[in-house]
C-alpha cells in the first residue's frame, strides 16, 4: 500500500487550492480518505478518540440492509418465475432478481453521490458519508418494475431539495430515502401503487399470463379483500409482491438486530414504533367497524413497510428526535399514525411513509418540550435546595 | 453505607497502569516554572525581579485581575527571566532552585484553633489558595469569596489515573487538618466522594467532613458527578473543589508552617517504560522524568495530565499545575489504508462496530489518531451513553455554539466543566470538540456575568 500511498502524496498538490484540478477537491478528498484514515491527530480537547467514525457507521447500516437486500433481490426472481408458473433454483432466481436490482442501486448511487460531491465542492466542505446509506435505502423501497429515470429524478428531488438546501447530511428535516419515495408516489402514481409495479414485468413479459396478479397485501386490505391477504408466514418469510427490501420481516429483524447490537440504531425508537402501531390496531380492533379495523396486530405489522420503516427510516438519527424520552414519543406515534393512515385513507395504502414523513416534522417540537421540561426541573429545584444550607 | 450507582459512563481500558512503587525525589531539575496559560483568568504581574534569590513559599506572581491572588515559589532559589510570547505575554516564570530548599515560615497552628480569616489569610499569603479551585467557570475562586460546599474527590476514574489511596497513605495526618480547615472557610459542608469498591478505604475514616459513596464507571470519580448527584449547583451557588495531594498539603502548611511542592505523580501509558509513581516538585521540568521512562525518542506524545483532559507537554516541559499524572502514548499522523473497512479487532470502541466487542477486558494502545474526519452531529444518544448528568449534552452544546446564554444557564451549565465532557469529546462520531465547547461557553458566560 505504500505504493498507492506514494502516488496520492504526489498527485494531492494538484488538487489543492491553486493546483490544476482544484475543482476537484472534495472528489479528491473523498476517494483519498475512502482508501486511506486522514493521519491527523488530536489538537485539542481528548487525546485519544474513539475508532468509530461516520464512514464506519454508515457501512454498519449498509451492513444491516444486506439480508433485506439479497432477499429482495431473490424474491424478484420468486415472483417472476411463480407468476410464469416455472420453478427454478435458488440460484437461478436471485441470479434474474439480482439483474433486476442491480440498476436501480447503481442509479440511486449514481445520481445521488454526483450531487453530494458537487454540493460538497461549491461548499468546500469534505463530501460526507450520509448518502452511503440514502442510496440503498432508495433502491429498497422502490417496487422492481419502477422505471430507472424516475428512479434519477427522485432521487435528485431528494437530495437537493431535502438535504443539500437544508446545508447536507446532518442538517436536513425529512428523511430523504423516503422524500424520494414520496415524490415518486405523488408525481408518478401509477408507477408505485396498484397492483402492477411489484412483480417484475408484469406489464410486458408477464401480460397476457392467466391468472396472476400483482396485488401486495395492503391492496388487498385496502379493497377490502381481507381473505386474500397472504399468510402470516408468507408476510414473515417474505414471499409476497412488495417493495424490493420490505418483504422479509425475517431479513428486517436480522437488520435490526445487527443495528442493536452494534449500538447504531435507537432500540427505543424501533420499540416504541411498534408498540404504537399494535395500540392503534388493537384500538381499530375494539372498534371494528370495518374488516379492515378487525386485521390482528401482528397482520398488520407483518403487512406493507411497516417493520422496515420502523427500523430503518424512523431510527434515521438526524431526522428523528434526539433526546431520549422524546424517541419513545416519537416512535410511538408513527406507529399510531401508520395504522391510522392505512385504515382510514386506502388511497395511501402505505400509511407508514407519510406517518414518518408526518413525525420528521414534529420531531423538533418532540424535543423542545423535552428540553423544557428539563428546564423546568432544574428550575424547580431552587428555593428548595437554597432553604436546605444551614450556617454553622 | 449509602452508595450512589453511577450507569452511565466508559472505563477507557488504555495500557500502561503504574504500578504501586514511588521513587522519592532526588535533586529537583534544571529548574520549576509556572506556566499561566495552567489558569483560566490569570494575568500574572511579577512581584520579585529576575535575579532574586526567594524562598520556597515567597511569592513570585500575582493575578492582574485579582491582586489578592498571589503564586508563591514551590523551591528556593534564583528567579530566572520569565519567557515571553506574543504581545510579552508571559509563558513561563522560573525559579532555578537551591540544592538545598529554604522554607519561608508561614508559622506552626493548631488547625482546630484557628480561626477561619486566619486559614483564609495563611492560605492566600502562602500561594496554597490557587490550589482551590471553583466551580462555575473552573477556575481559582475570589479570595473574598465563600463556598456553598467544597467537594473533595478522593478517586480518580480517568483513564490511569492515581490511586489515592496508595498516594495519601503517609499523609492522613496531613489530610485530616487540611479538611479541618477548609470545614471552616464554608458555611456548608465539605464533602467526601469515596471509591465505594475499596475495601478499608482510608478515607473513610476522615473526620470533619460528610462521606458520599460512588460506584460506575468514568466519569464516576469526577467532582462535578459527585455534585450533581448529591446537591447540584444552582445560578448564584459556587462550590469549590480540590485534589486530594493539594488537600495534605495544605494541611501541612498549617500544622508546620512550610510550603512543601512534593507532589507524587504517576507515570502511565502504552509508551511509558516502567509506568510507576514518582516523587516531583510541582511545576518540574520534566526532561529527566520522561528521559527515564521513555526508551526511545520514539514518536510519542507526552500528556500532562490524563489522556482525555491533560495538556501536550514538550519533552523538555513542564508538569501542568493541577496535574497529578504524565501519560504517554503514540502519535497517530499515520495513514491507515481503508480502516474503516477491517474487523478491527484491535480498535476499542464504545459502540459494537468493530470486532474487539468480541474480547472484553483487553488493553488497548491508544493513539493521538482522530479516526476519521470531521463531520456534522449525525448520531444522536452517543453522549448520553457516557455523560452521567441529568443534562441534555447536545442542547447545552448547541446553546454554547449559537452563544444563547439564557438557554445555556437553563440548561445547566453552572453544574459543569469541560472535564465532565471528556468523555463526549472521545465517543463522537462526528470527531466534534465538546471540551473545547464547554470551555468556551463558560468563559462566554463569565464575561457575561462580571
Amino acid at each position: 500500500m505504500k505504493g498507492l500511498r506514494k502516488y496520492i502524496d504526489t498527485i494531492k498538490p494538484k488538487f489543492q487550492k491553486g493546483g490544476r484540478f482544484e475543482k476537484l477537491e472534495s472528489t479528491f478528498e473523498a476517494f483519498e480518505s475512502f482508501l486511506f484514515v486522514p493521519k491527523k491527530v488530536t489538537l485539542s480537547g481528548s487525546h485519544i478518540r474513539d475508532s468509530v467514525d461516520l464512514k464506519r457507521t454508515m457501512i454498519v447500516v449498509v451492513v444491516a440492509l444486506m439480508p433485506a437486500l439479497l432477499f429482495g433481490m431473490w424474491n424478484v426472481g420468486y415472483q417472476f418465475h411463480k407468476a410464469m408458473g416455472i420453478s427454478v433454483s435458488i440460484l437461478a432466481d436471485f441470479w434474474f432478481g439480482f439483474q433486476a436490482v442491480l440498476p436501480i442501486i447503481v442509479v440511486s448511487y449514481v445520481t445521488g453521490l454526483a450531487i453530494e460531491f458537487i454540493s460538497a465542492q461549491i461548499r468546500h466542505h469534505e463530501v460526507n458519508e450520509g448518502f452511503l446509506v440514502t442510496g440503498m435505502l432508495i433502491p429498497l423501497i422502490m417496487p422492481v418494475n419502477i422505471p430507472l429515470w424516475i428512479v434519477a429524478v427522485g432521487t435528485a428531488f431528494a437530495v437537493i431539495f431535502v438535504k443539500e438546501v437544508f446545508g447536507g447530511t446532518g442538517m436536513n428535516i425529512f428523511n430523504p430515502a423516503l422524500v424520494a419515495r414520496a415524490f415518486i408516489f405523488f408525481a408518478y402514481p401509477s408507477e408505485i401503487s396498484g397492483d402492477s409495479p411489484w412483480i417484475f414485468g408484469f406489464a410486458d413479459s408477464l401480460k397476457g399470463v392467466d391468472g396472476i396478479t400483482g396485488a401486495t397485501a395492503l391492496s388487498y386490505a385496502a379493497s377490502g379483500q381481507m381473505e386474500s391477504i397472504p399468510s402470516l408466514s408468507d408476510l414473515f418469510f417474505g414471499l409476497i409482491p412488495g417493495s424490493i427490501g420490505e418483504t422479509s420481516k425475517l431479513a428486517i429483524v436480522l437488520g435490526a438486530l445487527i443495528l442493536i447490537f452494534t449500538g447504531i440504531g435507537s432500540f427505543r425508537i424501533m420499540i416504541s414504533t411498534i408498540a404504537g402501531g399494535v395500540f392503534m390496531t388493537l384500538i381499530f380492533n375494539l372498534i371494528g367497524a370495518n374488516a379492515y379495523m378487525q386485521i390482528d396486530p401482528l397482520t398488520q405489522l407483518m403487512m406493507g413497510g411497516f417493520l422496515f420503516g420502523a427500523v430503518f427510516m424512523a431510527t434515521d438519527p438526524v431526522t428523528a428526535s434526539q433526546t431520549p424520552s422524546g424517541k419513545i414519543v416519537y416512535g410511538f406515534l408513527i406507529g399510531v399514525f401508520a395504522i391510522l393512515i392505512r385504515v382510514f385513507n386506502p388511497a395511501y395504502p402505505e400509511g407508514m411513509m407519510l406517518s414518518i414523513l408526518l413525525m420528521n416534522t414534529f420531531a423538533p417540537l418532540i424535543d423542545h418540550v423535552v428540553v423544557q421540561n428539563n428546564i423546568r426541573k432544574r428550575l424547580k429545584r431552587l428555593p428548595k435546595i437554597n432553604t436546605n444550607v444551614e450556617p454553622k | 453505607m449509602q452508595v450512589k450507582k453511577i450507569k452511565k459512563g466508559l472505563d477507557i481500558p488504555l495500557k500502561g497502569k503504574a504500578s504501586q512503587v514511588t521513587r522519592a525525589l532526588t535533586q529537583p531539575t534544571d529548574y520549576i516554572a509556572i506556566k499561566p496559560a495552567d489558569f483560566i483568568n490569570v494575568l500574572p504581574q511579577l512581584i520579585v525581579n529576575p535575579g532574586e534569590h526567594i524562598k520556597a513559599g515567597a511569592p513570585l506572581f500575582r493575578n492582574k485581575y485579582d491582586e489578592n491572588i498571589v503564586f508563591t515559589s514551590p523551591v528556593s532559589g534564583v528567579v530566572m527571566e520569565p519567557i515571553r510570547g506574543d504581545k510579552r505575554l508571559i509563558l513561563e516564570i522560573s525559579v532555578k532552585p537551591d540544592t538545598e530548599i529554604i522554607y519561608e515560615d508561614f508559622g506552626q497552628h493548631d488547625v482546630s484553633s484557628m480561626k477561619a480569616e486566619e486559614i483564609r489569610s495563611s492560605l492566600i499569603k502562602s500561594g496554597l489558595w490557587t490550589f482551590i479551585r471553583q466551580r462555575p467557570y473552573d477556575l481559582i475562586p475570589a479570595t473574598d469569596s465563600s463556598p456553598r460546599d467544597i467537594y473533595i474527590s478522593t478517586f480518580d476514574t480517568a483513564p490511569l489515573a492515581p490511586d489515592y489511596n496508595y498516594l495519601l497513605k503517609d499523609k492522613m495526618n496531613s489530610f485530616q487538618a487540611g479538611i479541618d480547615a477548609l470545614a471552616k472557610l464554608t458555611a456548608g459542608k465539605v464533602k467526601l466522594g469515596l471509591d465505594a469498591c475499596i475495601v478499608d478505604n482510608i478515607f473513610s475514616s476522615v473526620k470533619n467532613a460528610q462521606l458520599l459513596y460512588f460506584h460506575g464507571p468514568h466519569p464516576a470519580g469526577n467532582v462535578g458527578v459527585h455534585i450533581h448527584h448529591t446537591c447540584p449547583i444552582n445560578k448564584g451557588e459556587t462550590i469549590w473543589h480540590l485534589n486530594p495531594q493539594d488537600v495534605a498539603m495544605i494541611g501541612k502548611m498549617l500544622t508546620e508552617g512550610i510550603y512543601d511542592a512534593r507532589r507524587t505523580i504517576a507515570v502511565t501509558g502504552p509508551e511509558a517504560n516502567n509506568p510507576s509513581y514518582r516523587e516531583i516538585i510541582i511545576g518540574s521540568n520534566l526532561k529527566n522524568t520522561i528521559a527515564d521512562h521513555t526508551t526511545t525518542q520514539g514518536h510519542i506524545r507526552i500528556i500532562s495530565g490524563n489522556a482525555l483532559t491533560g495538556s501536550t507537554v514538550k519533552p523538555d516541559g513542564f508538569l501542568g499545575y493541577y496535574h497529578h499524572q504524565l501519560t504517554i502514548i503514540t502519535e497517530g499522523d499515520y495513514y491507515e489504508f481503508i480502516g474503516w473497512a477491517t474487523p478491527g479487532l484491535r480498535k476499542f470502541s464504545n459502540s459494537r462496530v468493530f470486532f474487539s466487542w468480541l474480547f472484553p477486558g483487553r488493553k488497548y494502545d491508544f493513539d493521538t489518531n482522530y479516526h476519521g474526519g470531521h463531520r456534522p452531529l449525525v448520531m444522536s444518544g452517543q453522549y448520553e451513553k457516557v455523560f452521567p448528568f441529568t443534562i441534555l449534552p447536545v442542547f447545552l452544546i448547541k446553546s454554547i455554539i449559537t452563544q444563547d446564554i439564557e438557554k445555556m444557564e437553563n440548561l445547566g451549565i453552572y453544574e459543569v466543566a469541560p472535564e465532565d465532557f471528556a468523555l463526549c469529546d472521545y465517543v463522537c462520531t462526528s470527531k466534534t470538540e465538546v471540551q473545547k465547547i464547554v470551555r468556551e461557553g463558560l468563559e462566554m458566560l463569565r464575561k457575561e456575568m462580571s
